[in-house]
């Protein structure tokens, strides 16, 4: 391929934008609008929002880590009572901790702008589910926008305040993983300085007792419908007009897809998925004579529709599971006779190596599951990097369900007394942090036979190393009170708590082994930092000596990348070698050899 | 080679792929930014979060004078720069078939789940497929060892610079504007060796274009080497009067196919999974375990 270059430059006629990803732009609308709190729990895709956030002046806003989704919300929710314009960043899984807050927050509305950036995970790339949030929405009934690429991500975010001061409601920006990871060059505008405003004591609309709540309730009912009038004829639904054959209902990144693949159609792309313009999208349906209705995940809008009794094709060709892509919405409308098959691709025949996602070399996670799977222990897991450890080779997590999860299904387990082995939950120090804490006060509380593991790798690892208060540090680097885990445990009634360090493994049997002895609440504090974040730690790197392998590959049952086969054999299997580039020197691996042939590289 | 005008309406797709951190994002920030600077719209799609934990990285780079999707729909890419050999074959069936350009290092991470199987005799489950086989079947397909070619350059970690090098070769932006947006992407001490790695690249694919004896293979990757002698089948015998409970071979057996029963006696729970290792006879401090193999003639070895 070859570029005239001089022609793409004489196309420079303006400038295109400032690079942005996603999720900048999300950070850049709010502050654009003129925000003066914000706060999160990390979550994929999400992270990255507040960070950005706390690149901006202090002296325009203040950037928080919140232990958990709720308390990020509540603390928004707090800014906004006090005048000031809020923001909180979440997963869509987040917003179900968080929810409880939202539900009464609907009723009390806002006194300055209140915006949940809140992105769901279709495809589940870095998920437990891929619930839509849109749904969500509904039940509070919170508007809920959907920008549909990185320009629109800034644009509805600064106009999310507006509409949240102009109809008193909390309002809901969904993005998406490709959304939010997506970079494009984005327009960028000056910032609003906020409103000089404070709190106004006014409880019959701030104080949710039930006598208030039930004067609040119509005036929701109420706001909706004056939120469906606004929605007939907002500035940001567009109504591309080409053609009367077929027309597309869609909203949010499928927006983009649609345009990949059938560029000239006629569009009704919907600025928010509720509440719905109920009489547009009517007109919009009589306009043509085949309406679709593309929508990633569930069917929303189509749903609607068929309760206005409009017929519409959308979920008989376009899937409700999983992430859309160019070629799903292709198959979709070539299936409904729209366009024609997709040209045939390169086809070797080629089965793809399957690559999942593992422990880092030198994760310090290792030695837990190795203790745990010599326990023969039965262990609920948790949500974290260690949610890894649940597949092959280390094969010894049995259940994960949610954050903060594990101590609850162990208490239920125990008090099943249905099992031999020893019941045992594993969670990080952030997620314990988040939701760890309540279950394990109820353990000691009905005196659960049961062992924890907190595998204290002192960050927020699987997002990318986040400062939570277990660091001492906070999302602006400052330094703060740093949370003691052995005081706190021993605070709240355990009796057995034990820290060991994780790179021991011989410590590690001995004291789980101990702990899962202890009848009651045993807390085994795992204590090593993770490898990666916020420094990376290596040491000296090791090998194998080759002639003294025996190919048991016991050492790779740690789940070690850094540990592979090697080209030599012994007795019919591979002997191991280690990658001297990537190992750490954790050193975990030479203490399980039985043949003690892995040893320290010397220089 | 096809050549194509980038000045037409058309949107431009280049798909960069690897193994967690190869640098996949580096190259693609390269591009980007040089798509910017000539005035173009550039959408760059890419997943984060399982990417420091050694799983599948990649990035849609699509730039022109509009771009709708994110990523890149399947068999439009036009050029597919793989930076690990399994990576590139996965992501085949993205390149355009008749002209789209496919560039791959030769370098193999074979990742831990790949030597999973501990039957006797048994391989890695990682791609048959070496470049040989494949480069033939690609219009335009080329293939090198750029690790190996960085590290004569003194940095291994310059390969993803020597794939960036390759791909300026096909998309026909200056090579001043390439240069000058890698220098302030890489780190100011590694500057030098990036510069001397993006030139090798270059000229590596400009030399196998015009000549037409030059092999669009550099470097192959090795064959799999076979086990020198079998053993297939072996028994497995306690005596349980010398076991005394204590537990070692349970712990170390690497396919934790032992336990102890009810009256405290080793016994095997998973034959299936026993390979036959010896850790359990060697490590009884009571010689209690015995592993008795027969040795067999290899067929099909």
């Amino acid at each position: 391929m070859s570029v005239q270059t001089n022609t793409a430059k004489d196309q420079i006629t303006k400038p295109l934008g400032v690079p942005m990803m996603g999720n900048e732009a999300f950070a850049r609308g709010a502050w654009e609008a003129g925000i003066k709190v914000a706060s999160a729990y990390p979550g994929t895709p999400s992270t990255e929002i507040l960070e950005s956030l706390a690149s901006y002046p202090p002296e325009d806003l203040h950037a928080q880590w919140s232990t958990n989704e709720k308390v990020a919300l509540d603390v928004a929710i707090g800014g906004s009572f006090a005048g000031v314009r809020s923001l909180v960043a979440m997963k869509h899984v987040g917003l179900n901790v968080a929810l409880d807050a939202l539900m009464s927050q609907t009723y009390v509305g806002v006194h300055a702008g209140l915006v949940l950036v809140v992105c769901d995970d279709p495809g589940m790339h870095s998920s437990q589910n891929e619930q839509d949030t849109r749904l969500v929405g509904r039940l509070a009934m919170v508007p809920v926008l959907e920008p549909s690429d990185v320009q629109e991500a800034l644009d509805y975010t600064r106009w999310a305040f507006d509409l949240s001061e102009q109809f008193d409601t909390p309002v809901i920006v969904r993005s998406t993983t490709r959304l939010s990871h997506a970079r494009s060059l984005v327009h960028t505008g000056k910032r609003r300085e906020p409103e000089k405003k404070s709190f106004v004591k006014n409880p019959s609309k701030n104080v949710m007792i039930p006598s208030y709540a039930r004067l609040r309730h119509p005036l929701l009912i109420e706001r909706e419908s004056n939120l469906i009038e606004y929605f007939e004829s907002d500035a940001f639904t567009r109504w591309e007009k080409q053609g009367t054959n077929i027309g597309i209902i869609t909203s949010g990144p499928a927006y983009t897809y649609v345009k990949e693949v059938l560029p000239e159609t006629t569009v009704l792309k919907l600025s928010a998925s509720y509440p719905l313009a109920k009489e547009r999208m009517l007109e919009f349906c009589k306009s043509v004579s085949r309406v679709f209705v593309v929508e990633e995940l569930e069917p929303v809008i189509e749903r609607e529709l068929e309760t206005l009794g409009i017929h519409v094709e959308g979920k008989k060709y376009f899937p409700r599971v999983g992430e859309f892509s160019p070629e799903i919405l292709r198959e979709g409308f070539s299936n409904a006779g729209v366009l024609d098959d997709s040209p045939p691709g390169i086809d070797l025949d080629l089965t793809p190596l399957t690559r999942p996602p593992a422990l880092c070399a030198g994760c310090p996670h290792m030695s837990s599951y190795m203790a745990l799977r010599g326990l023969n222990a039965r262990v609920a897991g948790d949500i974290g990097c260690y949610t890894l450890a649940a597949v092959e080779p280390l094969n010894a997590i049995d259940t994960t369900i949610s954050m903060g999860s594990s101590i609850g299904n162990a208490i239920g387990m125990a008090k099943a007394s249905n099992e031999p082995s020893p019941i045992v939950a594993t969670i990080g120090d952030s997620t314990f942090l988040h939701s760890g804490i309540p279950p394990l006060i109820d353990a000691v509380y009905n005196q659960a036979n049961i062992t924890v593991i907190l595998l204290d790798n002192q960050t927020t690892a699987m997002t990318g190393g986040q400062d939570h208060p277990g660091t001492g540090r906070t999302l602006t680097g400052e330094e703060t009170h740093r949370v003691d885990f052995e005081e706190l445990i021993r605070s709240l009634g355990v009796k057995w708590v034990k820290k060991v360090d994780s790179y021991d493994m011989g410590a590690m049997y001995q004291t789980f082994r101990e702990a899962t002895e202890y009848k009651g609440v045993a807390v085994v504090i795992s204590d090593r930092p993770c490898v990666l974040d916020p420094v990376k730690i290596k040491g000296p790197p090791l090998t194998v000596i080759s002639q003294d392998c025996t190919a048991c590959q016991l050492c790779m049952n740690l789940g070690c990348p850094s540990i592979s086969w090697s080209d030599e054999w012994y007795d019919g299997h591979h002997k191991v070698k280690i990658d001297e580039a990537s190992c750490m020197g954790c050193a975990l691996c030479p203490q399980v050899c039985p043949a003690n042939c892995i040893v320290p590289v010397t220089p | 080679m096809n050549l194509s005008d980038l000045s037409t309406k058309k949107t431009r797709n280049i798909l960069i792929v690897g193994v967690g951190g190869q640098g996949v994002i580096t190259v693609s920030k390269v591009l980007a930014s040089l798509c910017h600077m000539h005035g173009f719209q550039v959408k760059q799609s890419e997943v984060h979060g399982m990417a420091k934990r050694g799983g599948v990285v990649y990035s849609h780079v699509r730039f022109g004078e509009q771009v709708w999707s994110p990523t890149i729909p399947k068999g439009e890419a036009d050029i597919l720069v793989a930076l690990e050999w399994a990576e590139g074959l996965r992501w085949l069936e993205f390149l355009r078939p008749d002209t789209g350009i496919f560039i791959a290092d030769t370098q193999q991470i074979v990742p831990p789940f790949s030597c999973r199987n501990r039957q006797t005799g048994a391989e890695s489950t990682y791609t048959r497929e070496m470049p040989t086989d494949i480069i033939g079947l690609i219009t335009n397909g080329f293939a090198l060892d750029a690790t190996v070619m960085a590290e004569k350059l003194g940095n291994a970690k310059a390969a993803n610079t020597i794939l960036l090098g390759t791909l300026s070769a096909v998309l026909d932006f200056p090579v001043e504007d390439w240069q000058s947006i890698l220098k302030k992407l890489v780190p100011p001490k590694t500057v030098k060796v990036n510069h001397k790695a993006f030139l090798e690249g270059r000229n590596w694919i400009e030399h196998s274009q015009s000549d037409q004896t030059a092999s669009p293979v550099n470097g192959s990757l090795p064959r799999p080497t076979e086990p020198t002698e079998l053993e297939s089948s072996f028994q497995f015998e306690i005596t349980e009067a010398w076991c005394k409970s204590c537990d070692i071979c349970v712990k170390m057996c690497p396919e934790r196919c032992l336990r102890l029963n009810k009256a405290m006696i080793v016994e095997m729970i998973d034959l299936q999974a026993c390979t036959g290792c010896r850790i359990c006879e060697w490590l009884c401090p009571d010689f209690a375990i015995a592993i008795k193999k027969t040795p067999q003639s290899v067929e099909n070895a």
